[in-house]
């Protein structure tokens, strides 16, 4: 596989998504779609659900797409998925089209882990071959920063505030990764924008498989995390050191770790820079950092136990 | 008139001929999800596919709302979409239903009419495709069998007229027609694929070579014009109509006269107004009061969207009394076929004729000729027009 420099420079020939498009600064969003479309040889039709990444960069009649690209709505990415890789399969058939074509569906946390998820269970069942990306910034951030069921433990969101009465989202987030990967698919992985080679590996092994791949990668958002936009691959990369957001895949049903920190660093060095997790710094709320801590150990050494091996990108 | 095809006749009901229409068609994909009475329409048809009859991938989806989800991206993606459904699951489509529309996606939905929830109930009343007619699509109301099969061909060629490019609904009663079985005259597959031919679609999202941005986020500055020109597709489907029927009468020797049919309507001093399968028994208690010497007839209109309106109000001027029947209610107002043609008359008419507004039929209720009967007396003892009157209710 090419090295990220190689990768860089093939982008500059081809530039699939451009940057003619509204995200933010310090979004994470475009790093991850650039590096998965650019580290992809054949072409690719992408399917969008609703969120920020369709509303910013398809203000018609503008459009930040060079390569064929569909949105429909919200919940259903992968149930559009399934409809494009279908006819591509007949009209294939039909002799009709003769280009290989991969198919990369992109939804944020809320289309995924929420209102999109029987679409995705469906579409995975079913055995589309195609790629379904979650740009997972743990909260709707295209309406505000509301709460999802990615949204971690204790977060401060506009739905769940911080207040008198409340210390923020009071319930743990769910683990897609392993939701999904209880669909036998052949491939799956998590990954981090903050990990530009791991996950452009992960990109064309999903790319390779003969069905569905799922690759969840989190992506940090400056506006709903709180954070400096200079700073979004640094806090991407603590979540990874602390093993707050592990790096592995599941090959075929076989569970592989990706990356050890040579030093587990503790959770408040992720934590402390996110205004989204200020109040859990006020000495009343120590506890609630105790927690935390063992939450993540504890997911930690699961992750350990169920990794038939170590094998680093 | 000389009749191109050589037909025979099946006993079949209408969900087979709905199913038999798909098989000729030979869709590239049908996105389908199980409901009542909708059901017997995808199994035919996957009975068929299983038996080689036709190319066709099916996609058996989780739910009707991922079943028009992957409608939309297998019709975007430049291939020809059926889909078939009923009542909850319709409603369930509605959201993509709209987006499908505004994408100009040319997929046929064959919908088994059926009440929609609550309480739940499976029979059939039009309240489904109704929550539907505001959504940019053609809605077809077929009477039978012969019509459910007839009117799939016409709505793919209409559907994917280059003019028209939005989604057809033809729509038969649930029951009544999906499973009552009927002779029904089905033409050589030879000459339904030459009467379909391929499709061409227009921007198909495969062309990699021609890379298309589809569905893009539109702001006050643009969605209002984009919803103008789903309105002009739809005007446009009146004359794409019209031409079809010429077609498909020189084909099958069946005619659809323009927008409705007129049943002894030319001499009539009284009209009904009904959709679908209720028509028929208002042919019958209409030849019985003819027999007494009450000048009656019906007007049944075929094309529900885009609404015939200007042809309707031609056909009823200088009637003496009207009554428009609905079976589905607009809850807080009246029936959305009487609000239709209530508008019509009051656009195109200077003299209007007495109108009336019975609803009928909901959930399933049955319909008698001696209630159809009683509506025509009604307009003979001139009651009050103000009133909106129930048919066949306990009150």
């Amino acid at each position: 596989m090419p090295n990220t420099k190689e990768l860089a420079h093939r982008e500059e020939l081809h530039k699939r998504f451009t940057g003619a498009h509204a995200l933010c600064a310090g979004c994470g969003a475009p790093i991850c779609v650039r590096t998965i479309l650019n580290a992809i040889e054949e072409p690719v039709v992408v399917i969008n659900a609703t969120g920020c990444l369709e509303v910013a960069t398809t203000r018609y009649p503008t459009t930040a797409w060079n390569i064929p690209w569909i949105h429909v709505a919200f919940e259903n990415a992968a149930a559009v998925a399934s409809g494009v890789e279908t006819a591509y399969r007949v009209l294939r058939r039909r002799g009709k089209i003769s280009q290989e074509i991969r198919f990369v569906a992109f939804g944020g946390d809320g289309g995924t882990y929420d209102i999109g998820l029987q679409a995705l269970s469906g579409a995975l069942e079913r055995g589309h071959r195609f790629i379904y990306v979650c740009y997972d910034n743990e909260a709707y951030m295209n309406t505000g920063n509301q709460r999802s069921g990615a949204t971690p433990f204790a977060a401060q969101t506009s739905t769940a505030p911080v207040g008198e009465k409340s210390f923020g989202k009071p319930q743990r987030r769910k683990d897609l990764t392993e939701i999904v990967a209880a669909h036998h698919i052949p491939y799956v992985a998590q990954a981090s924008i903050s990990d530009w080679y791991d996950l452009a590996r992960k990109a064309r092994k999903a790319a390779a498989v003969d069905g569905p791949a799922f690759l969840n990668v989190l992506s940090t958002c400056p506006r709903g995390w709180g954070h400096p936009t200079d700073q979004s691959v640094k806090i991407a990369r603590l979540a990874v050191e602390t093993c707050y957001w592990p790096l592995y895949e599941i090959i075929e049903g076989r569970w592989v770790l990706n990356y050890i920190p040579e030093e587990k660093l503790p959770i408040t060095e992720w934590l402390r820079p996110q205004k989204r997790f200020a109040h859990l710094f006020e000495p009343q709320n120590r506890e609630l950092l105790r927690q935390i801590q063992q939450q993540v150990d504890e997911e930690w050494e699961k992750l350990l136990r169920k990794c038939e091996r170590y094998e680093a990108l | 008139m000389r009749v191109a095809a050589e037909q025979q006749l099946s006993l079949i009901t209408g969900a087979e001929a709905a199913a038999h229409a798909m098989r000729q068609i030979d869709p590239d994909v049908v996105p389908v999800y199980p409901i009542t009475p909708q059901t017997p329409i995808i199994e035919t048809f996957a009975q068929f596919v299983s038996d080689g009859l036709c190319h066709t991938e099916i996609i058996n989806v989780e739910s009707e709302h991922s079943a028009m989800s992957a409608a939309v991206g297998a019709s975007c993606a430049g291939s020809r979409v059926i889909t078939a459904t009923s009542s909850q699951g319709l409603a369930l489509m509605l959201e993509i239903v709209y987006i499908a529309a505004s994408m100009r996606c040319p997929i046929v939905i064959a919908v088994g009419s059926r009440a929609l929830s609550g309480p739940i109930n499976i029979h059939c009343d039009h309240s489904d495709s109704m929550m539907a007619r505001d959504a940019g699509c053609v809605q077809l109301f077929a009477e039978n069998a012969q019509e459910a099969y007839d009117l799939m061909l016409i709505a793919q060629r209409l559907a994917e007229d280059h003019r028209v490019l939005v989604p057809v609904m033809v729509m038969q009663d649930g029951f009544t027609i999906t499973h009552s079985a009927e002779p029904v005259a089905l033409l050589p597959d030879e000459v339904v694929k030459e009467f379909v031919g391929e499709y061409e679609p227009l921007y198909p999202l495969l062309d990699v070579d021609h890379p298309t941005t589809q569905g893009p986020f539109a702001l006050p500055d643009y969605y209002f014009e984009l919803k103008r020109q789903q309105a002009d597709a739809l005007d446009a489907a009146r004359s794409v109509w019209l031409e079809l029927q010429e077609e498909f009468a020189a084909l099958s020797g069946r005619r659809y006269h323009g927008f409705f049919e007129a049943y002894k309507l030319s001499d009539a001093e009284y009209v009904l107004v009904i959709l679908s399968s209720t028509a028929g028994t208002a042919k019958v208690t209409i030849d019985r009061l003819r027999r007494k010497g009450v000048k009656v007839g019906l007007l049944r209109p075929w094309v529900f969207r885009p609404f015939p309106a200007h042809e309707i109000a031609q056909a009823l001027a200088g009637k003496r009394a009207v009554a428009v029947l609905d079976r589905a209610i607009s809850l807080g107002s009246w029936g959305p076929l009487y609000l239709e043609i209530s508008a019509a008359l009051g656009r195109y008419l200077p003299k209007r004729p007495m109108l009336y507004n019975y609803i009928y039929g909901l959930g399933g209720r049955d319909t008698p000729p001696e209630l159809l009967a009683s509506v025509v007396t009604d307009m003979q003892n001139e009651v009050d027009p103000t009133v909106l009157r129930y048919l066949g209710l306990r009150e």
